[in-house]
This record gives C-alpha cells, sequence and structure tokens, in this order.
C-alpha cells in the first residue's frame, strides 16, 4: 500500500505547453490552482510551519536551553539505535525477497509479494499489540523468559521488534518491481562466464538495484525514527530507558512543557524534510540513470 | 512453475528460505497469536469486548472520520494531482516533494502541530472560537488529523494515471466539437475512476489505522472523541489483554478485506489502463 510513496517505476515528465484546443480553460485553471493550493497550505505547510513556530515560540534561548535534558538525549539515542538495527535487517531481507521473487519462478509467487505487504495494512497500535502477545507477561513466551530474566516487552528488544514489523515491507516493496523489470540475463551471463553467485551479486546485481536500495533505506530510515503507535505500545514509556524520540515528545507535550516538546519535535520535522529532499534527489539521478 | 532444469542462477533455496523464515518469524507467527488469543474467548465474553456501547461509539466515530477524510481527499487530491501532471508553474518540483510531507513527518509531531493550530488559542482555533467553532477535542479535530495522514494516497495514485492519459483522445474529442469541459467530464475522468477509488480506499484504509497524530487533537474523552486504536491501548493498560486483542482481530479483519480490495481494484486499474 505504502508503495504509492514510490516514485521511483515511473518516469516524472514536466508538463508540456499544449495546443489550444486541449488547454484547460483560464477560469478552470485558475480555480483548480486556487483549490489545490489552499489545500496544500492548510493541510501540509501550516502544520510543518507551526512545528518551527511553537519551537521558538519564547526565543531561541528558551529553544537551545530545552536540549539539556539528559532523557531526551536518552531518547535520542535510543532512536538512532533502533533504526540501526531494524533498517539492516529489514535491508537484508528485501534483498533476499527481491531476489527469490525476481530471479526464479515458483508457485505460490504472487502470494508471497501478498503476504510482505500485510505490516501496511496492520493498525501501528496492533503491531505493538501482537509481542505483546508472543513476548508479554501473559503471553506464550512470557514465563518462560520470566524465568529465565529476559525480558523483551516494556524493553529496547521489544522497541526493535515492533520497529522492524511497521518497516517490513519498505525496502523489498522498492527492490522486487526494479529487479522483476531488470530481468535475470545479465546475471545469467555473469555465470555463464564462470563468475560466483557472490561475484554476480556485487559486480552485476548491486549496482543495477544500488538507486532502488538507498531509496528503500531513505523511506525506511524515516519511519523507523518516527514511529509512535507500535512503540508506544511495547515500551511502557519508562524515562530515560525505554523512550524513544517521539515517545518523548509525547511526555513533554502531556507535560505542558510545549516548547521542549515542539523542540524535540523540530529535529524529527528536519529529519522528514532530510528525508524529502534526499528522496527527490535519488529519483532524479535514478531517472538519470535508467530514463 | 519448477521447470525440469536447476537454473544456472545460483542461491534460490538460501534466498526464499531466508525470506519465508523472516517473513513467519515478524509477522506470521505474532500476527497468528493474536487470532489465537481472541480465540480462546466464548462467544458471549468475545460479543461483550466487540460490541459494548463505549466500543460501537469508537467503531462509529473512526469509521465515520475516516470515511470523511478519504472522501475530502478524493476531491482535493484529485485537483492537486491534476495541478501537478498539466499545469506548469515554478516551484513545481518543490510542491510535489511536499505532498509525501505525511510519510515522513512522524505521526506524533503532526499530532502536537496539529492540535496547537487548532486548539481555541491557535492560529485556526482563535478565529473560529468566537464564532462557536470547535476542531480540536471534537470529532471534527480527528476528522482533521485522519485528512492529514491520508492525503498523498491519492495524488500518488492518480499522478501517472493522468500522465499516461494519450493526448489524441483528447484531440480526437476536440475536433468532434467537445468543449474543454465536455472533454474533460466524459474522456478524461471516467478512466480515473479506478485509480480514484485505490486512492480513495488506501486513505481510508490507512485513516481506520491511525494512532499517533490522533490521540493528541481528539482529547479521547469516551463515547464521544475515542478512535477504535485508542481504546486498544486503553484496554491494554487496564491489563484487560483478552479485551483488547479481540477488538484487535475486529480490526485486522476489516484491513485485511480491504487489502484485498485493493488488490482488486489496482488490477482492475491496470486494466483500465491498458486496454
Amino acid at each position: 500500500m505504502a508503495s504509492a510513496v514510490s516514485k521511483l517505476h515511473r518516469t516524472v515528465t514536466d508538463p508540456v505547453v499544449r495546443p489550444r484546443a486541449l488547454r484547460d480553460p483560464l477560469w478552470l485553471r485558475v480555480t483548480l490552482m486556487t483549490v489545490a493550493f489552499l489545500f496544500l497550505a492548510g493541510f501540509l505547510l501550516l502544520p510543518l510551519v507551526s512545528v518551527f513556530a511553537e519551537a521558538f515560540r519564547r526565543g531561541i534561548g528558551a529553544y537551545f536551553a530545552s536540549f539539556n535534558d539528559a532523557d531526551g538525549w536518552h531518547a535520542l539515542r535510543l532512536t538512532l539505535l533502533t533504526a540501526a538495527i531494524a533498517v539492516p535487517a529489514n535491508l537484508v531481507f528485501g534483498v533476499a525477497a527481491a531476489w527469490c521473487v525476481a530471479k526464479f519462478e515458483f508457485p505460490g509467487k504472487s502470494l508471497l509479494i501478498t503476504l510482505i505487504d500485510l505490516p501496511f495494512a496492520v493498525s501501528p497500535v496492533i503491531s505493538g499489540l501482537i509481542y505483546v502477545l508472543v513476548f508479554g507477561a501473559h503471553g506464550w513466551f512470557g514465563p518462560w523468559l520470566d524465568a529465565h530474566d529476559i525480558k523483551i516487552i516494556f524493553a529496547v528488544p521489544g522497541i526493535v521488534l515492533a520497529t522492524i514489523f511497521v518497516t517490513f515491507p519498505f525496502i523489498a516493496r522498492e527492490l522486487i518491481p526494479l529487479m522483476q523489470a531488470q530481468g535475470k540475463d545479465e546475471e545469467y551471463a555473469a555465470i555463464t562466464l564462470g563468475a560466483s553467485g557472490w561475484q554476480t551479486f556485487r559486480r552485476v546485481t548491486l549496482p543495477n538495484i544500488k538507486w532502488g536500495l538507498f531509496y528503500g533505506v531513505i523511506l525506511c530510515n524515516a519511519r523507523a525514527m518516527g514511529e509512535f503507535g507500535a512503540v508506544s505500545v511495547v515500551s511502557g514509556h519508562i524515562r530515560g530507558v525505554t523512550n524513544t524520540l517521539p515517545l518523548h515528545v509525547e511526555i513533554l507535550y502531556n507535560e505542558y512543557q510545549f516548547v521542549g516538546a515542539f523542540a524535540a519535535a523540530s529535529l524529527l520535522a528536519l529529519l522528514a524534510l532530510a528525508t524529502l529532499v534526499l528522496k527527490s534527489v535519488v529519483e532524479w539521478a535514478h531517472a538519470r540513470h535508467h530514463g | 512453475m519448477f521447470s525440469r532444469h536447476r537454473s544456472v542462477i545460483p542461491g534460490f533455496g538460501l534466498s526464499l528460505g531466508f525470506t519465508l523464515t523472516y517473513l513467519s518469524l515478524i509477522v506470521l507467527v505474532p500476527l497468528a497469536a493474536a487470532f489465537l488469543k481472541a480465540s480462546g474467548l466464548t462467544w458471549p465474553e468475545f460479543v461483550e469486548a466487540v460490541a459494548s456501547p463505549r466500543v460501537i461509539a469508537s467503531y462509529k466515530l473512526t469509521f465515520g472520520a475516516s470515511f470523511a477524510a478519504g472522501v475530502v481527499n478524493a476531491v482535493f487530491g484529485l485537483a492537486v494531482a491534476w495541478v501537478l501532471v498539466r499545469y506548469p508553474f515554478p516551484g513545481r518540483r518543490i510542491v510535489d516533494a511536499l505532498v509525501d510531507l505525511p510519510f515522513a513527518l512522524p505521526t506524533a509531531v503532526a499530532g502536537i502541530a496539529l492540535t496547537a493550530i487548532y486548539a481555541p488559542n491557535g492560529w485556526v482555533g482563535q478565529w473560529l472560537e468566537p464564532h462557536g467553532i470547535k476542531i480540536a477535542y471534537t470529532p471534527t479535530g480527528v476528522f482533521i488529523a485522519l485528512t492529514f495522514v491520508g492525503l498523498p494516497f491519492v495524488v500518488r495514485t492518480l499522478q501517472p494515471v493522468i500522465e499516461e492519459i494519450e493526448p489524441e483522445l483528447e484531440e480526437a474529442a476536440a475536433t468532434l466539437g467537445a468543449s474543454r469541459l465536455q472533454t474533460i467530464l466524459r474522456v478524461v475522468f471516467p478512466p480515473l475512476l479506478p485509480a480514484l477509488l485505490t486512492g480513495f480506499a488506501m486513505a481510508f484504509a490507512r485513516a481506520l489505522g491511525e494512532y499517533g497524530s490522533v490521540v493528541f487533537i481528539s482529547g479521547n474523552m469516551p463515547m464521544r472523541t475515542e478512535i477504535t486504536p485508542l481504546l486498544i491501548v486503553t484496554k491494554l493498560e487496564q491489563y484487560d489483554t483478552a479485551g483488547a486483542t479481540a477488538i484487535a482481530t475486529v480490526m485486522l479483519a476489516v484491513s485485511f478485506t480491504l487489502l484485498l480490495g485493493i488488490n482488486l481494484l489496482q488490477k482492475w486499474s491496470r486494466r483500465h489502463q491498458t486496454a
């Protein structure tokens, strides 16, 4: 479903000036553009601007003073750690899934692709809940984990697992159509000429899919660092221990520390903007290579 | 199908084996846990958990607000997609990139930003307050947040379809004497319909499960502004795991049905495009 975000698999063309008969009448153009711009300004630009406006409401000094917060720094470190585990895990999975789907024929292939998409259809809250049912105190492995003093729920492993679940399809969904479109002729040629499987992957496949790979990693990382609902259910909200940056934003907000909440939120908004810029750059680079 | 000759390309067993193991451990087994847990309830217990008045009220709000947000996104998303594909204007690429903001911006950030804007003392809220219009902490606030998260879906599903409309069709209509408006309504619009429905269904499905952007602006009053995902969290915090799981299975069943419907819509949409 979130493959809707991906613009890598189509060529984006600039609008061309059309002959008069195929041009929309002026009143229609003006109306549609006004409606579209007002809608985007109200629903996209306004929230984005307000994050920074609220963060700087009491001045630059108060903004930077709010970063003097040990729990906030811990939350940031946990968010980075979570993404540093979840993204590579899903990267390896994405490459493996795309390799078997694109290079081989086997029964049940389309079912496999649908199953890979499942996490997109699951509410973030339920994504957290299912791990509570498996590893929580009353879950399947709860008593066993308790006996061996292993904590997953209300601890870092649960946060990582829930994050892996919600970002599960991102990289696979980029690579599968890309590798399917590229076919297997080049790999076939490399193998026939005596290259080993690993050499073929590294020297033939990887250069072909690098932009798709990078694109998937960008989208996956943005979601991994920003996830709220799933992580909220499994984290237990222990300050300075199991709070990620989005959860820390919630805690500060609920304690009426608005400058602190929006200052932390401004970091996440900068991450979102960086994601959008990188995404556009990769789309441009990919189109130049394959256009 | 399996061919008699083994493929020369190596790694089939390894890649498929890893894919299936990882898929099962991360996705399939935990999801199965939810359904097994719910099946441990007796039927009257299950009905009590998923159909008490408070839960029914949350369904009404969640489905109603998600539907309204989907409709608004369909109408305005169509206008945005049309403008982005057809009208050259300076800064078009920046506006185009900005459409993905709801995917990139963490939901909690969107939640507190929207609350700040629509609260009675916020940028928009302060102008509505004197007229007795309240948005934050009402069902309208839920609708606003869900419109934000669903915004990219309709635009992104429509853009490639609008790009692929063959100019010959529009030319033919113009040559045969149709006005531009007639051409748009009778020639251009009908092939867009499957994609428009797909985008609507995706926005609707996404809105049903949304949590982070809604909990701040909704105020979370039981029977009035409590969405179903929040109710699941509340039950879990009260150690009513069975109740939370029962509601979750209802929502999962709805989500999977929608996923299936969206897949069918996409097939229909592709047939339309290539026809």
